[in-house]
């Protein structure tokens, strides 16, 4: 179990002032210039010998990721820009840093616009964060205030400017490319990569999208050294995380944990276990809507991180946690994540904008049981055709939950069906596209 | 534009739009946010500003055609690229909505959580009968909303900016209440819980040497 002494989002739960008081007593903005003065390469190269990987779903190294920038300044400038477009359902972590941490953000976004040489850096927050939103924008003000960023960031001499940007409710403005046309005032339509952003991306300038956990702890790690990060967690998989423990169980909330905790003891530890205890635990949702669930005899002893995770064909995900209990209709349950995925599609690839569609329409249906058995292969078999087939991955992330619900679920599909065809005299329709 | 009549959708577009005072003193420091020839980039922040004064001068948070066509002209955009954003985003409302806009959030993780009762007793509270309907007191309009990203907190009940979180059937007509008489509760959870901690009080962060300061 991780010990407090460890935690990094020590305001997790907004007990104390989030302003720059409160922050600094916390240990933010402690020798920010010094860890400016180390340079780009030094900073660079601490965060990938951390072993970070990013905490916004996919997982790729952080410091990497940074490594990716072009090492000189030309007529382009560079440009960092946070990606707090939390949207993910299941998710609110970056809920709690951006209105009770906000400093460890601000920090993280001047020490990574350095080491990636970018004099301005945008982050982009998600419109319902309105009141969020609020106390970010308090945390910017206090540090152009008090000359931690602005023209000469810390002392450093090194020019800063940061800007708040808020969307208006788009959960595929989550999605790097979509989120850079969003921010240019488009239509959050997703750009076909290559070219990446590291090459051209806002403005058409060289860019990285960082989730804002990533972001937030790295002034830690850089305080506190690589070594200290990499020896929690599990290896490849280093490091606290924040977890979201949402659904059945007695006391939902949010956590930091080491990653590759059991996510019985998570759920146990934490939650308060699961409603009417575990063995009357259905299924989990590891990491956010878009992962495949897994089935109670998996949760027994799956550990949560990225590998441990993949193992199992689901995946961490933005770790966060929706727990389902015996009670609960899991083929409605996964229908209307179908619903939010037809919601939510931008409608720019022909297989996500009517799969997403026939999936959600084709799912409503097997939740009343009306369908031929050979249609759950046929539902498959479309998911299988969405899959892989988009510019981006929210065709994906349709397809993985209803998949998910077919592996583990079948019998339950099947016992609907044929419950469904025992109370009509009449056969049900032929099978049909929908 | 045509003078006021009510259009198909049975509101009236009015014929122009200008931004008050308040809201230029607002689109100031926006517009310093981006490159001179990136302007376009303030249309988002624009159009929130365009909903904030229809809120503060008609009592509903809408984008007027006539606006779109303001912002347009001020951020030198083609106005059908302006449109193409109103509509595109789910925030701003094309259409007029009542002075308290109810977005309930009704996805799996809210709905394993009781939003199905959330919404019967929103609908028996404000008489409205479907998602997308306006009271007849023209008080509230009523939205189903996806993940609104809160969700150990769920369900989620979003009133304009705020959201009232934990919320059951109850806790949802007492707030339906108290907004018809004209109260504002304070929004977060409605159960007394601290934040995103669980039930009965933080589990971590409690053995901190020195406790962070006030």
């Amino acid at each position: 179990m991780l010990s407090d002494k460890d935690r990094i989002f020590t305001n997790l739960y907004g007990q104390h002032d989030f302003g720059l008081n409160g922050a600094r007593a916390r240990g933010d903005w402690d020798g920010t210039a010094a860890i400016l003065a180390r340079g780009p390469e030094a900073i660079v190269e601490e965060m990938k010998a951390s072993g970070l990987r990013g905490r916004g779903g996919a997982g790729f190294p952080t410091g990497m990721k940074w490594s990716f920038m072009p090492k000189q300044e030309s007529e382009r400038p560079h440009y960092l820009v946070v990606n707090a477009d939390e949207s993910e359902p299941g998710t609110c972590k970056d809920r709690d840093i951006l209105r009770h941490d906000p400093h460890k953000l601000v920090e993280g976004c001047l020490i990574a616009s350095f080491a990636m040489r970018a004099h301005a850096c945008y982050i982009y927050i998600r419109g319902e964060f309105y009141n969020e939103a609020v106390n970010l924008q308090i945390a910017i003000d206090e540090a152009y205030e008090a000359g931690l960023i602005g023209d000469n960031a810390c002392g450093s001499g090194w020019k800063f400017d940061l800007y708040l940007h808020r969307g208006a409710g788009a959960y595929i403005c989550g999605e790097e490319t979509a989120l850079l046309e969003s921010l240019e005032g488009k239509k959050g339509m997703p750009r076909l990569k290559p070219p990446f952003p590291a090459a051209v991306g806002l403005y058409g300038c060289p860019t990285t999208v960082n989730n804002v956990e990533s972001i937030a702890v790295a002034p830690t790690i850089l305080r506190r050294g690589a070594a200290w990060f990499s020896a929690l967690g599990r290896p490849k998989n280093s490091g606290t995380k924040l977890f979201c423990i949402s659904g059945h169980v007695n006391k939902p909330c949010n956590v930091e944990e080491e990653l590759g905790i059991p996510l019985r003891e998570l759920i146990d530890t934490y939650a308060g276990g699961v409603r009417g205890g575990w063995d009357n635990l259905l299924a989990v949702i590891p990491g956010g809507a878009s992962v495949p669930l897994l089935p109670k005899a998996t949760c027994d002893t799956i550990l949560m991180d990225f590998d441990s995770l993949r193992d199992v064909k689901s995946g961490l995900g933005t770790a966060a946690v929706i727990v389902m209990d015996k009670s609960t209709d899991v083929i409605k349950a996964i229908a209307r994540l179908s619903q939010f995925y037809k919601h939510e599609s931008c409608g720019q690839c022909t297989p996500c904008r009517e799969g997403t569609g026939w999936m959600m329409r084709v799912m409503n249906r097997m939740v009343q049981g009306r369908a031929e058995p050979e249609e759950i292969d046929t539902l498959e078999q479309v998911t299988r055709q969405v899959e892989g087939h988009t510019i981006c991955a929210l065709g994906d992330a349709a397809a993985w939950p209803i998949q998910g619900l077919i592996r583990h679920f079948r019998p339950v599909m099947l016992e609907r069906i044929a419950h469904y065809k025992a109370g009509r005299s009449s056969p049900p329709m032929k099978i049909a596209a929908e | 534009m045509a003078e006021h009549h009510a259009g198909e959708d049975g509101f009236v577009q009015p014929a122009h739009f200008a931004f008050d005072a308040e809201s230029e003193a607002a689109i100031a420091p926006i517009l310093a946010k981006y490159p001179p020839s990136r302007q376009a980039s303030a249309v988002i922040p624009l159009l929130y500003v365009v909903q904030k004064q229809m809120q503060r001068t008609a009592d509903s948070r809408w984008v007027p055609r006539a606006a779109m066509d303001t912002v347009a002209v001020r951020l030198g955009m083609p106005p059908i690229r302006v449109y193409e954003v109103a509509t595109f985003y789910f925030m701003f409302n094309t259409k007029p909505v009542g002075k308290f806009h109810l977005q309930l959030c009704t996805t799996t993780p809210c709905w394993l959580r009781g939003s199905d009762d959330m919404v019967a007793a929103c609908k028996s509270a404000t008489g409205i009968a479907h998602f997308g309907e306006t009271s007849a007191d023209g008080l509230f309009t009523m939205t189903e909303v996806e993940c609104v990203g809160a969700c150990v907190n769920a369900p989620i009940l979003q009133v304009n900016d705020d959201f009232y979180e934990d919320m059951d059937a109850k806790l949802t007509m007492d707030l339906i209440a108290a907004l018809k008489r004209g109260e504002i509760p304070p929004r977060g959870s409605m159960i007394g819980r601290q934040t995103s901690a669980p039930v009965g009080g933080p589990t971590t962060l409690t053995t901190l040497d020195s406790p962070p300061a006030e």
